[in-house]
Formats: structure tokens, sequence, C-alpha cells
């Protein structure tokens, strides 16, 4: 695809799959602690979005599960893992954990602990480029439940009233930790909401990259034109718990059965191999490439220091 | 020296501040033609246009956030919530984003921000349009908190609020609104640094620590103070955090006395704060126990009467004080 490299987007899906899976592990073995929510199944959403972004112009806002979108542009896996054991060097040096952690030299404005905190930011940032005629994009990541909090809806109207460079990327994940999306909104997807605020919205299957990424690419140029926001849902599925310790009650194995059946990475495999943009050998170094990315990532997260306490009080003001 | 009312003094602050740094502009409801529900932004659309001086829609929690994202992007927004009490709407953006922020995310997250809002009562405007909720927003680290009681303490203040690289709370009395002051012609080019405190009144027998409008109504009892023969340090704290405990302490082990005047509500005020910090740090010097003069714990009334109950007064103030020079411990 046009300005996509396919393999590079495909070891990035990758790459987050593999990382999200070793939390997962490192929580269940208790090698890290607190909370951390991983984004299995999410990873084109996250990699197609932020591909289709220039990376340090464009600003992206995350949300509570943003490692991957974190990796999406550009992060460093060493300090995204170090934040989550809590290290010095991790991203926050242990001040955010896993839903606090921020990039601003890679435009990467924060994941955010609160349920629609990031909205309103991204719109800012827009905003911010607005006045000073920089032909830059916010991105802003939420889920179907932050599409719910009274910010969403503030921010869509002035972002559309304004006409700000911002592309607002719903990752619909059918469940805002255990409510389902059809119990938590009376219409039956997020976009359909966007003519309400006087903007564009459109669905697309979150599961496929290059949809994802088109989407993205034509929102961005639409936004960098002056013609203002654009609401993309992305329909997917969180094949993981909501966190650690999610019975996941509140749906079926067969659910996730069908779900696991469209997992964006074999689907995005299969079709680089069917264009032949994928030989067998290339695939194998992919994934071990990934493997390694996220081992030397745990390796450099357990040998980094622990923050000094007697940093504790320092940097709460600028 | 010339003379202004507060509101001719932050509206000139403005106008010097977006002058000098074209990164700074104003957003908030009915700030444009309307000029503010106050007046304070009157005029700085035809100077400085619609881009800098940006009417939102009702949405106070939506513009707050905006304007976060704008400050971490590189400007520098000054926000008018119209009633502090609006600003409820808007408090986990202040707390859980702003505030945060630069503790988090490091040195390049800092979040130049001045949330400008009117606090306080004596207007009648009711339950939800008069309260002082300073008290709130101090126990929320990484936000500052400006409550200036003079058109001259307005200017400069917010001057300096704007070029902090910090989320500031600048509380605007109503009251301090029309109060006339002077304030220096010229402006000055060096800009002080917030958490200054200042002892607007020197005396020997009693200090009395208020900020914002009780200030005013502080140096008002002092007189009365004054002619029973009691001689009142009335000290202004200006800023609330940072706070300037060293002024305030220096003071109370000089007099031995120590009343602390607050028009919030005194169940976790911030009065109560003041007073233990003197109880931790001079307990030795004090020669009575320490007294405040707050707003009982009740919503503010509109009615007149009711609202002038509540409230501290001048009368209070003085009472309050006089009967500390007669209280041992």
């Amino acid at each position: 695809m046009r300005g996509l490299d396919e393999c590079h987007a495909y070891r990035l899906m990758l790459t987050i799959r593999c990382f999200e899976e070793k939390v997962e592990a490192l929580f269940a073995r208790g090698l890290i602690h607190g909370t951390a929510h991983a984004a299995i199944g999410q990873e084109a959403a996250a990699a197609g979005a932020c591909l289709a972004l220039r990376r340090g112009r464009d600003y992206v806002t995350s949300t509570h599960r943003g490692h991957g979108h974190c990796l999406a542009c550009g992060g460093d896996a060493r300090r995204i893992m170090a934040e989550l054991f809590g290290k010095e060097t991790g991203y926050s040096r242990g001040r955010g954990g896993s839903q606090l952690m921020a990039d601003f030299s890679l435009g990467f404005l924060g994941s955010n602990g609160i349920t629609g905190g990031g909205i309103p930011v991204a719109t800012g940032a827009a905003l911010s480029f607005k006045l000073r005629r920089a032909r830059r994009v916010a991105l802003c990541f939420f889920g179907d439940g932050a599409a719910n909090q009274g910010v969403f809806h503030e921010a869509l109207n002035m972002a559309a009233l304004w006409n700000l460079p911002v592309v607002y990327m719903c990752e619909n994940n059918r469940y805002a930790m255990s409510m389902p999306v059809e119990r938590a909104m009376a219409v039956s997807g997020i976009a359909e909401r966007a003519p309400g605020y006087g903007m564009p919205g459109l669905t697309v299957d979150g599961n496929d990259l290059d949809a994802v990424y088109r989407a993205v690419t034509a929102a961005a140029q639409r936004a960098r034109r002056g013609e203002g926001p654009t609401l993309i849902e992305c329909r997917t599925y969180r094949l993981s718990g909501h966190s650690r310790g999610d019975p996941r009650c509140y749906r079926t194995r067969e659910e996730e059965a069908q779900w696991r059946r469209r997992d964006p990475i074999p689907a995005y495999r299969a079709r680089l191999r069917e264009r032949g943009l994928l030989s067998a050998d290339e695939d194998r170094r992919l994934r071990r490439e990934a493997r390694d990315i996220v081992r030397d990532a745990v390796a450099f997260a357990k040998r980094s220091p622990a923050p000094d306490p007697a940093t504790l009080e320092q940097g709460v003001y600028a | 020296m010339r003379t202004l009312t507060g509101c001719e003094a932050l509206r000139e602050a403005l106008r010097e501040e977006m002058r000098r740094d074209k990164t700074v502009f104003c957003l908030g409801e009915d700030i444009g033609v309307y000029g503010g529900a106050f007046g304070v932004t009157r005029g700085l659309l035809d100077a400085f246009g619609p881009e800098r001086v940006l009417d939102t829609p009702i949405s106070e929690a939506g513009f707050t956030g905006v304007a976060i994202g704008a400050a971490l992007a590189g400007s520098r927004p000054v926000v008018e919530i119209m009633f502090m009490d609006f600003i409820l709407l808007a408090f986990d953006q202040l707390a859980n984003m702003a505030a945060k922020s630069r503790y988090v995310f490091g040195p390049h997250a800092a979040c130049p921000l001045v949330i400008r809002t009117p606090g306080g009562g004596g207007r009648g405007y009711g339950p939800t349009h008069s309260q002082s909720l300073e008290a709130l927003f101090a126990h929320i680290p990484g936000l500052k908190i400006v409550a200036p009681s003079t058109p001259a303490d307005a200017k400069t203040l917010l001057k300096a609020a704007i070029r902090d690289d910090n989320p500031v709370l600048f509380v605007e009395h109503k009251l301090l609104y029309s109060l006339r002051g002077e304030v220096p012609a010229r402006a000055s080019s060096r800009v002080e640094r917030l958490g200054k405190a200042r002892v607007v009144r020197k005396g020997r027998d009693v200090t009395i620590v208020a900020w914002s409008w009780m200030t005013e109504l502080a140096r008002r009892a002092a007189r009365d103070l004054a002619e029973a023969g009691v001689d009142a340090e009335v000290v202004d704290l200006r800023t609330l955090s940072p706070l300037d405990s060293e002024t305030v302490m220096t003071s109370v082990a000089r007099t031995g006395r120590l009343l602390i005047v607050e028009e919030g509500c005194r169940t976790g005020g911030f009065a109560a704060e003041i007073g233990f910090q003197a109880f931790e740090s001079v307990f030795d010097r004090l020669d009575a126990p320490i007294r405040r003069v707050t707003c009982p714990d009740v919503p503010i009334s509109a009615s007149p009467v009711l609202e002038q109950a509540a409230l501290p007064s001048q009368t209070a103030i003085a009472a309050a004080a006089a009967a500390l020079m007669t209280d041992e411990i």
C-alpha cells in the first residue's frame, strides 16, 4: 500500500502482541505488580493508525490500554517495560506505571488512567496547532466506553465547531471492562454519532491494518488541509481480559473463539504471504526480532535500578 | 499614582501578556463580544481577534481539557471559568491531568495553564455562584493557587501566573472587580515569582492571616482594632500554593497570637492547614490558642440577610482578634 511498509507494520503488530503476552506472563508470575491492561487482538488499530501519522510532528493521546499505542508511535520497548516494573529507567521513572507514560519527542502525549481523559487533551493539541498555523494533526485513541463520557461530546463538538486538525480514533473492542457496548449506548455504533457533532464518521474493520491505515491517512490528510476532524470507529475485540484477574464472565468462550478466528496478525501474515511480500524465512526472522525486542526489554527492566525514594518530592512543579 | 479597579487591572495584565507573548490566548464562556460575565476581557476581542479570545460552548470539562492539551503542545492558555462553582465540572481535568502531568511525564510535560475564576460571595448570587473552593484545590499537589486582594496584585500576580510553567488556579474575588486601588502605570519588565506572602499592615499584638477579599476585610478590621488599642499585623497570603509559611510564621512568632480568616467553609478549610502549621512550627511562641473566622459549614444563601450571616465580616474579624488578646494558653 502506498506509503506503508507492510513488513514493518507486521513486525510492529508482532512486537505489540509479544509485549502484551509477556506482560500477562510477568503478572502471572508476580514479577510485576499493580495493574496493566493488555491490548491483545487490537494491534492492527494501534499500528495502522500510528503508521499513518508523521512521527514526532503529529501528536497522539492514548488510553489506559496504551502499551501498543506507545510502541506504534516508535516508543522504546525497554522504557515501557521498565515503567511496568516501576523502575527509574521507565518512561515515567516509575511515577506512572502501565497507564501513564509519554514520549513527547515522538509526539506521544501520553496514555491516561482516566477513561476519556485524553480526548479533550488531543483536541487542545489540535487547537494549538491551528493557532500556530502548523500543518500537524492530533490523533486521539479512546475506547467504546470513553465515548459515553461527557468530555467526548464536549470535545467533539468543539473540534467540529473550530475545524480542528484532529482524528478521533475509537477502538470499539465491544466491552467497557464488562459492559457490552449495546448495553451502554442506544445507537448501534460510535461513528453514528458523528453527524450529531457535524463531522464525518466512518466505521472500519479494526482488525484489518490496511483498512485502518487507509482511513487514518485520509482523515489526517483532511485535517491537514484544514477541513476539520473525523471520527473513526474501529471494530475490534480485546482477546485478553480487561486486566489481570478478569474472569471474563461477561462473555462466552464461543464469542472469543469467533473473534480469535479474526485475529489481525495471522490474517495480515496470510495477506502478505499471498501478495508475495513476506517469505517464510522473512516471517521467521520478523517473529524472532519481535521476541528479541521484548526479551531485551524485560532484561533491561530487570537490571534497571528502582527509583530513589529521596527523589519522591521532586518534580511536582515545573 | 493612577488608580484602577480590579477588573481593569486584570484586563491590563491580560492585554500586556497577550501582546508580549503570541502563544498566550484566552478561552472561556462569553469572553468575546460580551467581554466575560464580569467584564474582565472586554475589548480584548477587538484587540486580538476571535482565535486568541475564543468563546467556548458551555463545556467546562471539555474546554479545560482542551486548554491542557494546548498547554502541553506549546501554547499558554488562559481559561475563564465564569463562576468558581463551575470549576467542579472541570475538577477531573485539573486534578488528574494538569496537576500530574509534570510529575509523571517529566520536564517536557509542563502544563503552563491559567484558570481564572471569580470566587466568593457578597453579591447575593446564592449557593452555586458564591463558593470559595480554593481549599479543595490546595489538596492537589501540582496546582498553584493565587488569590489577590488588591488591583495592583491582581495585575502583577496574573502576569506572573501566565508566565509560570505550572497550572495555576487564579481566584478573582467578585468584590475585587470593583475595588479601586493604585496600580503602577508602567509595566514593570520584571515579573515576580509566585509564592510570596506580604505583610500589608505591620503590627505588634496579633497576626491576622487572610487572602483574597478577606485581606481587605482584615485590613478594615485592623483599623477598628487600632482604635480599640490593638495593633494587628495583617499578612496577605497572595498565593495559597506555594504557601509562604515563612512569612506567616515569622509574624506569628513575633506577635504570639494568630487569627486566620477564611471565606470558605470551616471543616477541612485552608485556615486549618495554616493553624496546624503554626502548631507544628511556632507552638512555643504562641501566647494564646489559634483562632479562625470562617464561613460555617453551610451553603451560601441568596438572601442578603442569610448571606451576611454566613460570610466572615469585618466586625467578626475584629471581635475574634480582640478576644485573642485576652485568651491565654
